[in-house]
């Protein structure tokens, strides 16, 4: 079936990328099937698992509940963009480091939602960083690891060392 | 009997010398290691965190179609008729495909080959698949989909163990789900006996009965199953997919397509899945599909399932009920045990048999357990299928067990962790069911949970509502035996060396999250002393990777890791000559270390290792070598005794603290402590990350998740979605305090056991024993809700059983059991009739 397009610009990662899309689509298919950038996952496109959580102006959105036409020429991130050039962003380097990301299926989700988090409260406790997430299913790591990366991400935000303690690698 | 230990496979491009003691490097002092035991960042972190790796929908290929799969919207009849001719005549469908075109069955098991790609003449649950459309897009496929007729007749609807055991010789045959199994609906029916139960009842001091439910649970990853399947320039089929298993999905692949391509023309690549826990192990319906769905159009076909089909697609934790009776002395040594479980098998096969056998397998492997009989029945049900989730039939009789222990230790008046620390079966013993035990760290497991948790100064003396509860489990570090016969080994590991100095490892194992992938990694940089990240590995790729039976029963680390070890060894032992001869020093002060090889005496002499492979290389050609695995022979050799056996067994110990209020049974868990045996960890954070994901999942079950359906007439899911089927959030998870218990097990690399499904299991029934604690009440039912909690305490407060939980089983014909003398009854791992059979064979 032929559906006819729409153009539209979106401007992702800081960068306007002009699509022709079929204008039911969502912001996530338009980002994972016109744009290529298949960092954004999705495990319910019903908007209950997070895991397609982009930000859309610095806000958290479920992209597959955002009708892309609605979007046009607002600031997009994706996890493509969450990294500054090649230096990992230290929510990535931290979802590395402790294990946060298992399969890695969700942490794009995470970690956008984090990085949110960290521009308005750069020391949350553990509680605002529960809340942050709420909306973001893990099956994997059974959360815990992503609250450590999250503060100690935080934490090196801050200028702070943010390491690892031993108990977080080694166990207690 | 003479132990018997894993035996690495001879053969290889070349030969490597065969230590049979150590073999496996378990005894290896911790300090010389420079990689083993180190919290590294997984070799594909950086990957997953950067949003680059590619699971199977983000797969896009020019030319690509989008398949929808047409499923029944009955639970249970007899197809009569199938009209495509309006969907084929959709603009935008290339292809529509029907059951009648693939008359192939499969399955997992050689024992229940009984799924169809697309239903032929019956539908059996609610998403049975019965028509493939391949279109230039998915909503085209939705489309053609509604557009096809099917018509069906209605037959009977089984939707629990009780409807099924619904008198099997008055049933219609028509009506049966299936016209194979034992009778009616009643698939598997089990009957084994090990020692004598009714001299040992009579003897014990104390004897319980006590029945409970455990409801079935689905795994809920987080990717939904994807499949891409083309043909590649050279005329082959690929398939690409979310699968655990591209071993067997090849296999499957191969059977049911065998009228159009031959085995070695089919290559199955598992993507890194998003999550797997035993939902992505089958060979699936939509996978072999989308290949003969490719191969008919002549293009790619991709098909990814939605959330509601993952729930229909299931093979998720089978309800289980079950009996147990126990018989304790005074100081609660298990002089008896009977247990009887019925299954719920949903509508198929799949794992079934072995789900069954599982729920009587593992009894014996924590305590001792003198005398052990094990009836075991399962079902068939017009519901989606159940199967392996982690912990794969051993969590539901786990549950009945570690809630029972907890009542005994009330009734004899010992606390739960003595009464479990006193009566630990031995290292390297052997069950009453002919389980052979390797190393066992249970007893410190316990230790550290109380020391941590001050269980046994808490447990019965906190104030009402709050309370804390104690289990124990185990879980095998893979199958003994592979899912088909054969006497190949279970996992191959082949490396190549190259001049620049690059490592490649290729295995058919499957990176599910957990890790695999860097655990070959670190095991080969250990061995040549080497930065795992500097490594390449290749897996999951049935044309370039060997044999790997997949990421399924926790086998990976220890099977992989013995065939990559034994692979490195051997190419160690290729370079070392040549680099002692080029820096003229005997063979043994050849050391590996830091990206350097050179000699222990003289650190500064040596060479890269780039240098040592171009030296060896120049003298004997291309560096390549191979290393394989198969398991101990198992003493197990009763009909039955195949599932169960284990290279080694892991131990978990927790501590689960509860808030209950007792005017609603509303309840809270605040914190757990949790202990495991790792045997030796290879990575601790990659470790610590499989107990917490453990816990969690194990959480879920034990408060809130399952796989509900609505009435009990019409098999309809009540919850197909992630916000209905309800899984714990961030706000829901407690504080989890976890140690690694290191007991290196002789048959492990460098000493390891499983991590990715043992920890899961005390959660449950520590749930179960807190909330007993906490409030007086027992709740005999997985999950135990806040409703049963209440209910529970309302009876208590009238004064009857204060105890929300099954009250009766349904009824079958048992078989004569199979007999089998223990070990301490001198019997020989065999039943009773065929030992004289075999005592003649031997001797002739
Ligand atoms: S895919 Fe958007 S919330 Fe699940
Ligand atoms: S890491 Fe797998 S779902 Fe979060």
């Amino acid at each position: 079936m032929t559906s006819s397009k729409v153009l539209g610009t979106f401007v992702v990662n800081g960068e306007p990328h002009e699509v022709a899309y079929a204008p039911h689509k969502t912001l996530l298919e338009v980002l994972r099937e016109d744009l290529g950038l298949t960092g954004t996952k999705h495990g319910c496109e019903l908007g209950e698992c997070g895991a397609c959580t982009v930000l859309l102006d610095g806000t958290p959105v479920v992209s597959c509940l955002v009708l892309a036409q609605e979007v046009e020429g607002r600031a997009i991130r994706t996890i493509e963009g969450l990294a500054d050039g090649p230096d990992l962003h230290p929510l990535q380097d931290l979802f590395a480091e402790l294990g946060a990301s298992q399969c890695g299926y969700c942490s794009a989700g995470f970690m956008l939602a984090a990085s949110e988090l960290l521009e308005r409260n750069p020391d949350p406790t553990r509680d605002e960083i529960r809340a942050a997430v709420a909306g973001n299913i893990c099956r994997c790591t059974g959360y815990i690891k992503i609250f450590e990366a999250i503060e100690l991400a935080a934490a090196r935000l801050r200028g702070e060392q943010g390491q690892p303690t031993r108990e977080m690698l080694y166990g207690s | 009997m003479a132990p018997e230990t894993g035996m690495p496979e001879s053969g290889g491009a070349t030969a490597g010398g065969e230590r049979a003691e150590g073999r496996y490097l378990h005894a290896v002092d911790a300090a010389s290691l420079s990689v083993i035991g180190k919290p590294w960042r997984k070799i594909d972190a950086r990957s997953r965190v950067t949003g680059q790796t590619k699971y199977a929908d983000d797969l896009a290929l020019p030319r690509m179609l989008a398949c929808k799969l047409l499923r029944s919207s009955v639970a249970h009849a007899r197809i009569k008729s199938i009209d495509t001719s309006a969907a084929e005549a959709l603009g935008g469908v290339h292809a529509v495909l029907v059951g009648s075109e693939l008359p192939v069955a499969f399955g997992i098991l050689p024992v229940s080959q009984d799924e169809h790609t697309l239903c032929i003449d019956k539908v059996r649950f609610i998403g049975d698949p019965v028509a493939a459309v391949a279109a230039v897009d998915e909503d085209t496929a939705w489309e053609a989909c509604r557009l096809i007729r099917v018509e069906y007749e209605p037959l009977d609807v089984v939707t629990s163990v009780f409807d099924a055991a619904r008198d099997p010789h008055g049933m219609d045959p028509a009506d049966r789900i299936h016209d194979y199994g034992r009778e009616g609906n009643l698939h598997r029916c089990e009957h084994l006996e090990f020692g004598d139960l009714d001299a040992a009842f009579a003897e014990s001091d104390l004897v319980r009965e006590d029945l409970c439910f455990f409801e079935g649970n689905t795994h809920l990853p987080m990717e939904e199953h994807s499949t891409v399947a083309f043909t590649d320039p050279d005329g082959k089929l690929c398939v690409m997919s979310s699968t655990q298993t591209p071993h067997y999905l090849h296999r499957a692949l191969a059977k049911v397509l065998a009228a159009f391509v031959p085995p070695h023309k089919i290559r199955v690549i598992a993507c890194p899945n998003g999550g797997g826990f035993g939902g992505k192990s089958d060979p699936f319906n939509h996978e072999i599909a989308v290949a003969r769905l490719s191969m008919k159009t002549g293009r790619p076909v991709k098909i990814t399932l939605t959330r509601e089909e993952v729930f229909q697609t299931h093979r998720g934790r089978h309800p289980v009920l079950m009996k147990s009776r126990i018989g304790v002395s005074k100081d609660g040594r298990i002089k008896a045990l009977e247990f009887e479980t019925h299954l719920d098998g949903g509508a198929y096969g799949s794992y079934g048999t072995a789900s069954t056998f599982y729920t009587g397998a593992l009894q014996c492997v924590t305590y001792k357990v003198d005398n052990y009989h094990f009836k075991g029945a399962r079902w068939f049900t017009n519901k989606a299928p159940c199967g392996p989730k982690r912990g794969h039939g051993t969590p539901q009789p786990r549950f009945a067990l570690e809630t029972q222990l907890d009542k005994v230790a009330v009734e004899l008046g010992i606390d739960p962790a003595t009464l479990r620390s006193r009566h630990l079966a031995e290292a390297g013993s052997l069950t009453a069911n002919w389980m052979r035990i390797g190393s066992m760290g249970l007893g410190e497991c316990i230790e550290r949970v109380c020391a941590g948790s001050g269980f046994r100064e808490r447990w019965g003396r906190l104030p009402l509502g709050r309370g804390v509860g104690l289990a124990c489990s185990s879980y095998l570090s893979g199958a003994g035996l592979p899912i088909y016969w054969n006497a190949m080994p279970h996992s191959g590991v082949q490396l190549k060396l190259d001049r620049s100095g690059l490592v490649t490892v290729f295995c058919g194992s499957t990176d599910i999250g957990q890790g695999s992938n860097s655990i070959l990694a670190y095991i080969v940089a250990e061995v040549f002393g080497l930065d795992p990240q500097d490594l390449r590995v290749v897996t999951s790729d049935t044309d370039l990777t060997p044999v790997d039976l997949g990421s399924y029963s926790s086998r990976v680390t220890v099977m992989t890791g013995n065939a990559a070890l034994q692979a490195a060894e051997r190419a160690r032992d290729l370079l070392v000559p040549h680099v002692a001869a080029q820096l003229d020093i005997p063979k043994g002060r050849v050391t590996f270390g830091g990206g350097r090889v050179f000699d222990c005496e003289d650190p500064e002499r040596g060479m890269t290792f780039a240098e040592a492979v171009g030296t060896a290389e120049a003298k004997i050609g291309t560096i390549g070598t191979t290393g394989s695995y198969r398991p101990p022979k198992s003493p197990a050799r009763y009909k039955g005794g195949g599932v169960g056996p284990s290279p080694s067994y892991s131990y978990t110990a927790a501590v689960v603290e509860v808030d209950v209020d007792p005017e609603t049974g509303i309840y809270t868990v605040p914190r757990i402590w949790v202990a495991h045996d790792i045997g030796r960890a290879i990575n601790p954070a990659l470790v610590v990350g499989q107990v917490e994901g453990s816990v969690y999942m194990g959480l879920g079950e034990a408060m809130m998740e399952e796989m509900s359906y609505r009435g009990n007439r019409f098999g309809v899911h009540k919850i197909p979605s992630m916000l209905e089927y309800k899984s714990p959030t961030s706000m829901e998870m407690p504080e989890v305090v976890t140690y690694l218990v290191e007991d290196p097990d002789p048959n492990g690399p460098f000493g390891a056991k499983e991590a990715g499904q043992g920890p899961l299991l005390p959660i449950m029934p520590a749930v179960a024993n807190a909330i007993y604690d906490a409030v007086g009440v027992r709740v005999d039912e997985v999950p135990v809700t806040p409703e049963k909690v209440f209910d529970a305490m309302q009876r208590k407060a009238q004064g009857k059983e204060a105890r929300y939980g099954p009250r009766e089983l349904p009824r079958v014909e048992w078989p004569e059991p199979r007999r089998v003398r223990t070990p301490w009854q001198g019997g020989t791992g065999v039943e009773v009739e065929r030992e004289d059979e075999l005592a003649r064979s031997s001797q002739g």
